[in-house]
């Protein structure tokens, strides 16, 4: 087998596989700053967290309406929200942090995901629904996964400043009179838009990795906040990318193979970066002169 | 109302004013103002409610009794550099970024950094010493050099009013004699700044006027006044427990 054939040829030959990278594409390019902002935040379980309470929304989605694009998404969106604010208020209101009121609220919506979808629904389902099926991504969805990207990168554009000043220095922005509490909530809006279009994708329990394994790998690369975020995405379309084509040749599930190759390409990060790594740690180059 | 001159001037007044936490009073029964212009030090011993008083000031902690006027005064017109910055040091900003957002009120979410704007903050940074650090990650600043660069956006803030908690806690004499110049330099802009200190002999040279506390007001005035040995002894008799039984108080109702 030559390097065309490996590396080109299934995407020139079928459909689905372009689909599929496209999506991917899409995927990463809203998936890379949205992770990075996560990270800087101190909220990488949080995106975990969100994924999760996606579940039922989706299952209930499911439930009225089959296999619809439009009403498994939408499901799915309110539910995430719902739990986002639904802890932000706990947070807010009382002295528990938003963290704790987040792993309390995405468990009880991730237990009602998962009745909803085995008491209605068959395993085959459940298995769509936590495990998604990028190499079947019609039109439609790949649409919405675009559209998603889009919205995203031009929100950030316009709010960036905003979510970067609430999250490096909160007790500034509340000093001045900026937005702090809507920037925050309008962030989390982004989290479980993008989560929304990943889980059509790779499913609800994959979603995450494609925000967060690029996006924590990015660390160890680059040390600024836009360079952080090009690498981010770069990172998650090369996973995509691989991941499919590991998929494609030896027949795995394209969900966690493309996560899995994330994941490798992280590993290799925290060995090898340049930046704090494990190499940079242990060997380490002969310092300046100032 | 009735006392002309002191009323008109007072940036921020107090009038029997408690603050504290859980109903129990870390700062009791304050009343006073602070003059427009003027350089307070705010000290005391630890748990006196210094910078409980700082925060009924700027308005994120409410008074539990009394009132506390900031006679027109919005909350982007105070500048306030709290004792622990809820700051990520190791965030991925320079500190040329950091120095900028002194200019929230001129750009805001949206609006674009001017050149002028940029020179302005150069300009603030060579005011604190850091001349040519504007490219360096803040990640790679020492805790001293931070705090001159929160000076610096402390000067673009362009405030009437400045609060600063402990600002030279930690730091080095070389660095609090400058940032002690800029605080000079505020006082000689006639901005009104409000500073809790431990440094007494810090106070007495550079402080005309001194609030000491300990939990209850001890002395507010004139520093030589304010540090004399028996208000300190005083000052250093309070207690610092806090009783989970204590009583309502009365003294606000008689």
């Amino acid at each position: 087998m030559d390097l065309y054939a490996a590396l080109i040829q299934p995407f020139i030959e079928f459909g689905f596989m372009r689909r599929a990278l496209v999506a991917c594409l899409a995927l990463s390019l809203g998936c890379g700053p949205v992770g990075v902002l996560l990270v800087l935040r101190r909220m990488s379980l949080v995106g975990d967290a969100l994924s999760h309470a996606v579940l039922p929304g989706a299952a209930i989605g499911f439930m009225i309406a089959g296999l619809s694009l439009v009403v498994m998404s939408l499901g799915g969106f309110i539910a995430g929200i719902a739990v986002a604010v639904l802890s932000g208020f706990v947070a807010r209101v009382t002295p528990q942090r938003e963290d704790a009121s987040f792993a309390a609220f995405y468990l009880i919506s991730l237990a009602l995901g998962v009745l909803i979808v085995s008491t209605r629904g068959s395993n085959v389902d459940l298995m769509h629904v936590l495990f998604g099926t990028i190499l079947a991504v019609d039109d439609a969805s790949l649409l919405l996964v675009v559209s998603i990207a889009t919205l995203t990168l031009v929100v950030l554009a316009v709010i960036g400043r905003g979510l970067i000043v609430e999250c490096f220095d909160p007790g500034f922005l509340r000093a001045v009179g900026g937005p702090g509490a809507a920037l925050h909530f309008a962030f989390l809006v982004l989290v479980v838009m993008n989560l929304v279009a990943g889980f059509h994708a790779l499913g609800t329990l994959m979603a995450v990795g494609l925000m967060m394994l690029p996006a924590v790998a990015a660390r160890f690369w680059a040390s600024q906040i836009a360079t952080l975020a090009v690498t981010s995405s770069a990172i998650a379309f090369a996973s995509g990318y691989t991941g499919l084509l590991l998929s494609y040749h030896a027949s795995l599930p394209s969900g966690p193979a493309i996560i899995l190759v994330a994941g490798g390409v992280y590993i290799v990060s925290v060995v090898a970066g340049p930046r704090g790594s494990l190499w940079a740690r242990f060997l380490p180059r002969r310092h300046l002169e100032a | 109302m009735g006392d002309g001159v002191a009323a008109m001037t007072a940036v921020i007044s107090l009038n029997d004013v408690t603050l504290g936490y859980d109903r129990h009073p870390a700062v009791h029964h304050l009343t006073g103002s602070f003059v427009a212009g003027s350089l307070t030090a705010v000290v005391g011993p630890n748990g006196a409610g210094k910078s409980t008083l700082l925060k009924g000031l700027i308005g994120t902690l409410a008074p539990l009794d009394g009132r506390l006027e900031r006679n027109g005064l919005r909350q982007r017109d105070i500048a306030y550099l709290p004792q622990q910055a809820e700051i990520d040091r190791s965030f991925p900003i320079s500190v040329m970024e950091t120095v900028l957002l002194g200019h929230w009120r001129t750009i805001g979410l949206f609006r674009p950094v001017t050149r002028a704007l940029r020179r302005q903050a150069e300009e603030a940074l060579v005011a604190v010493g850091l001349d040519g650090f504007g490219r360096r990650p803040i990640a790679s600043l020492s805790a001293g050099q931070f705090q001159r660069v929160l000076f610096a956006r402390m000067l673009l803030q362009d405030c009437p009013v400045i609060l600063l908690d402990e600002p030279f806690t930690a730091i080095d004499a070389r660095t609090t004699v400058d940032l002690l110049a800029v605080v000079t330099r505020w006082h000689g802009e006639q901005r009104t700044v409000i500073a809790v200190l431990h440094d007494l002999d810090q106070v007495r040279e550079n402080f005309p006027e001194a609030l000491l506390i300990s939990r209850e007001p001890i002395a507010w005035g004139p520093t030589a006044e304010v540090l004399r040995a028996e208000h300190l002894f005083k000052a250093r008799q309070m207690a610092e427990a806090w009783d989970d039984r204590a009583e309502i108080c009365r003294r606000s109702i008689a």
